[in-house]
Parts: structure tokens; sequence; C-alpha cells
């Protein structure tokens, strides 16, 4: 079966020179949730620009479920949804006539189209909205239409760049919930974003690019398995007049009520918390210090960039 | 099921733009209907009863079909340059990008949108002029294809100058200093036989003129030019602007990094 998304030595050269892609390569499995991720300017959009023919390449192949971008255009392009990271639809239409619109782009007839259109209007809470103009909406909203319109002709495969780049943490949870469906309905999905929480919580595969490569490529399970080390953040019964030095453990101040400490893949927390007890230290409550994938994320980028 | 999908892409953006000018008529409509009411009262009836007979017709009556052509350039042009350059400015034009829609299918999508505006127009000022001149039509194949290919031209045009504009002053540049000129140096106000011999000469080379003059003849059936002629320039103009703006679409001018 063919992959849902290839890339092959994919190069992009901008006209000022800047490099932008340096030759990646990149296979997506069909109904795969995958999460590509890099920090800002690592060419995550340029990556999904040339996919949805928005940037032109300067050299290399993508394929979309075995249809070559070059040979097979339109068969590649039917095959694609894209919701990009900028809202980019006409403010001064109505909701409804902007996905109806995108569906006839796609030559799905108007009757046929306003059907869909309600459908995913409606799945994605924005029926009401449908008269209204655009422009209108809240930004949560904003990204939702963006949604419906990328889904109205049923791609394949569903490219979603920061879907969620300013939205409240309930609409968040609610379209988390609607990507997770649609997956599971078979259709695969690729996404960018910057909380990588939501990269953890939703994907099964990550790659990460910097600085135009593609520096990791692995399943969510087996990069994570690579955290050596994670924090512990402690909270404090009652305040301590010096460090304690612990046994088997790392442990840093913080401040008079809170430690830090580090504990390996292959320690146990119940030794943390005996060794803290011998030091006579209660702990009230604890916490990670920071997202896992964050991390790592942080150390692969450290890695890859000349010190 | 490609030709199927093609038309029902093509009726997509007919549909789309056509919506666009009508949502906006006061914008886009009504104002060509006051200015042209302006140039019957004043040019028309005020000076022109002064003037006298042009061709052989009563001033009025003779600058009507100039008048209704100029409406038709400017909006038709207008229609397509404002909507192109606003889908690049709002980047919603990356919605028929991601699409399977050939370049050429945009061009003619965009072009029947002014074409639309531009009959519109034309016929509202067409109304507008019946209360000064009474409606006279020598030829109604004549007129309609003048004006449908008069309008396709300047859509085209106005695409062109869409597709290469940075920025809002862009799109108010070529009307106001190229288009608006050769529009008024055109004939609409006068014969150029009325011009001394060098002039008539260089009035040869505004390819307005032409229009005017054939819409003229298919109104009151008289023209200062071979109507031939007339529909050849029209048509070179047309072939010319069309391989042109598809070879900026397919190289992704404008558009496309």
């Amino acid at each position: 079966m063919p992959k849902a998304l290839s890339l092959r030595n994919v190069t992009k050269v901008y006209r000022n020179g800047f490099e932008a892609l340096k030759g990646i390569d990149l296979d997506v499995e069909p109904g795969d949730f995958f999460a590509l991720l890099g920090p800002n300017g690592a060419g995550k959009s340029t990556t999904i620009g040339i996919v949805a023919s928005l940037i032109n390449k300067t050299g290399g192949s993508v394929s979309i479920f075995g249809h070559d971008l070059d040979r097979e255009k339109d068969a590649a392009k039917a095959c694609l949804g894209l919701v990009p990271q900028e809202v980019n639809f006409n403010g001064f239409e109505p909701v409804v006539e902007i996905v109806v619109n995108q569906a006839g782009y796609y030559g799905i007839p108007r009757r046929q189209a306003f059907e869909r259109a309600e459908h995913y209007l409606r799945e994605l809470g924005l029926w009401e909205k449908r008269r209204d103009m655009a422009r209108t909406l809240s930004g949560g909203m904003k990204r939702r239409l963006m949604i419906a319109r990328a889904l109205v002709h049923e791609p394949r495969l569903l490219i979603l760049d920061e879907p969620t780049a300013g939205v409240d943490i309930e609409i968040r949870r609610s379209m988390w919930a609607f990507l997770r469906r649609i997956n599971a309905e078979g259709r695969t999905i690729i996404l960018t974003t910057h909380y990588l929480e939501e990269a953890e919580s939703l994907c099964r595969n990550i790659a990460i690019i910097d600085q135009g490569e593609i520096i990791e490529n692995t399943s969510m399970k087996r990069l994570l398995g690579k955290l050596n080390v994670e924090t512990l953040v402690l909270d404090l019964a009652k305040p301590l007049a010096h460090l304690p030095t612990l046994p088997n453990h790392t442990v840093r101040w913080v401040d008079e009520l809170t430690l830090e400490a580090d504990i390996r893949k292959e320690d146990s927390v119940n030794q943390l918390f005996t060794d803290l007890a011998t030091a006579d230290v209660q702990v009230l409550s604890l916490r990670n210090k920071s997202n896992r994938l964050e991390q790592l994320f942080m150390n692969l980028v450290r890695e890859n960039r000349p010190s | 099921m490609s030709l199927r999908r093609n038309l029902i892409a093509l009726q997509t953006i007919v549909i789309k733009e056509v919506l666009r000018f009508s949502r906006i008529w006061l914008q886009t409509v009504f104002p060509p209907m006051i200015t042209t009411a302006l140039y019957f009262i004043i040019f028309g009836g005020l000076i022109g009863a002064r003037i006298g007979e042009m061709d052989g017709l009563r001033y009025m009556d003779f600058i009507v079909p100039g008048l209704i052509m100029m409406a038709i350039i400017t909006n038709s042009y207008a229609n397509v340059v404002s909507s192109f350059y606003g889908s690049k400015f709002q980047h919603h034009i990356e919605e028929m990008m991601v699409a399977p829609i050939p370049n050429y299918l945009i061009i003619l999508g965009f072009v029947a949108g002014g074409v639309a505006r531009g009959l519109t127009v034309g016929v509202a000022v067409t109304i507008v002029s019946l209360f000064f001149s009474p409606f006279s039509m020598h030829s109604l194949g004549v007129t309609l294809s003048v004006v449908v290919l008069t309008s396709t031209l300047f859509a085209l045009a106005g695409l062109i100058n869409g597709i290469f504009a940075k920025s809002f002053d862009d799109i108010s540049i070529i009307p106001t200093f190229v288009l608006t000129p050769l529009t008024y140096l055109g004939g609409v106000f006068y014969s150029i036989s009325l011009l001394p011999e060098f002039w008539q000469g260089m009035s040869h080379l505004n390819p307005i003129l032409y229009m005017v003059n054939a819409f003229r003849y298919g109104l009151l059936g008289v023209t200062d030019i071979n109507l031939w002629l007339s529909y050849a320039i029209i048509l070179g103009f047309i072939a010319a602007l069309f391989t042109f703006s598809l070879y900026l679409l397919n190289k992704g001018h404008g558009i496309r990094n």
C-alpha cells in the first residue's frame, strides 16, 4: 500500500539564497497520526507549503498516496486537505459559502456540497453561524471553520499546521476529540504544533525538523523511551534551612519550600522518598517539572546545533 | 470525470465572483450609474446642446455608446484586479491553489466574474441613458459580441495587474494613469475625424478606439474604424493577454514562493 505521504530529497532554496530545506526524506503511513515538530523557522511550514502546492520546491519529489505531485498533480491534490497556520478565508463571505465553494473547487456538485458543509459545520459546532460573515467569528471558530473547509472534499490525508494556536483549552480538547475520531475512522493526520503535550497526547509517530533537516523520525513511544532522567518538583511541608544531600539522587534548591529532584529511569521513586525521609524532608506534593516531550525536543535541537 | 469536475470548479468560481460584486452593489453597480447620469447631464445636455451634431448624430446620442463602453471597460477591469489582489492579500487564493483546478480555469473564472460585472453595469448604464437618449440598436450581434469581447479583454488586463500588484497602490496606478486617459482619448466624446491628421494617426494606436467605435456601430450604425479590424485587434489582445496570464500563473508569479 502506498505511503500517505512520501518526501524524497526535498530541497527548497528561496530567492534570497536561504536554504529552508536541505534534502529531507519523510514517510507517513496510511492511518497514522503523525507529528511534525520543530522550532520556529525550522522548515515545517515550508514542507507543508510544498506538499500543499503553495510553495514551489527546488528539488526532490513528493507523493501523496502514491500520486506524484509533479506527474499526477490533480490526483495528489484530491487526497489532501490543509488547515493552514494563518487564517486564509475571505472574511467577507458567509461561513457556509466558504465550505461549499471549497467543495466546488474539488468538483463536488453544489447540492452535495451543501449537504457535506452542513455535516461538517454541525460536527464542529458552527452550523448556527452558517450565515454569519466569517470575519465575525471568534478565533476558535475560525480554526474550526478551516477544519470543516479542509474536510469537505473528504481527503485521505489531513495536514493541520498549528490548528490549536490561540484556542482556549475547552475548545482545544474538543478539537482533539474530533481529530482522534476522524483518525480512528481511517484518515491520516499530520500535525504541527508548539504545544508538545498536544503531540504527545495525539500522535503515534513523530519527526523533528531543525534548520531544514529531519533530526529525528521515530515512534512517539520510542522517542519518549530515550528520556533517561525526569525532574520532579517537590512541594515541602516545612521550610528548609539548607539543601539536603541525598545518597542516590541529585536535588536542587528552588526556594525554601520547593526542591527539584532528578530521577533516572532505573531509579525507584520509593528510594527517593526513603532518602528524603532520612534527611527529614517532608513532601506535601510532587509534579513533573516539564512535559517529557518538551525536554527531549530541547535536547535534540540543542544537540543538532553547533555549540 | 475530469471535465465534469472542471466545469463544477469553474461554476463555483463564477458564482463566488458574481456574489462578491452583487453583495457590494452600492460600491460596484450603483456608482457608474450616477457618474454616467452626470456625464449625460453635463456633457450631453448642457454642453452638448451648444456643440450640435457629431457624425450626423445629436451629440447626446453620439456619446451614449462611448459612455456605456467606458463603464463596461472600467468595471470589468476593476472587478478582476480588486478581486484577485484581495484574494492574494487575504491569502484565500490558496483555497484554489490547493485544489485540483487547472490555472486556465482560475483565469476563466475570474474573467467571467469581470465580464458579468461589466455586463451588469453596461445594462444599468444603458437604462440610465434611456432618460436622455432614445434606445437604438443597429446590430444586436455586433453590440453583444463587442461588449463581451471588450469586457473579456479588460478583465484579463485587470487579472494581470492583480497578479503583479504588491500593494493597494499598485491596483490603482494602471486604471488612473493608463486606462482612464486611453478611454477618454478613445473617441468616447468626439469623432476622431475632428482631429488633425497627425493625432488621427496617433489615435489609431489606442486599442480602446476600436472597441468604442465597434460598439457605436452596433448601436448606431456609424464608426470611424473598419469593423473587422476592430474584431481582429480585440481578439489579438485577448489571445496575448490570456497567454501571458496563464504563463504568470503557471510560474506562480506573485502567488507562490
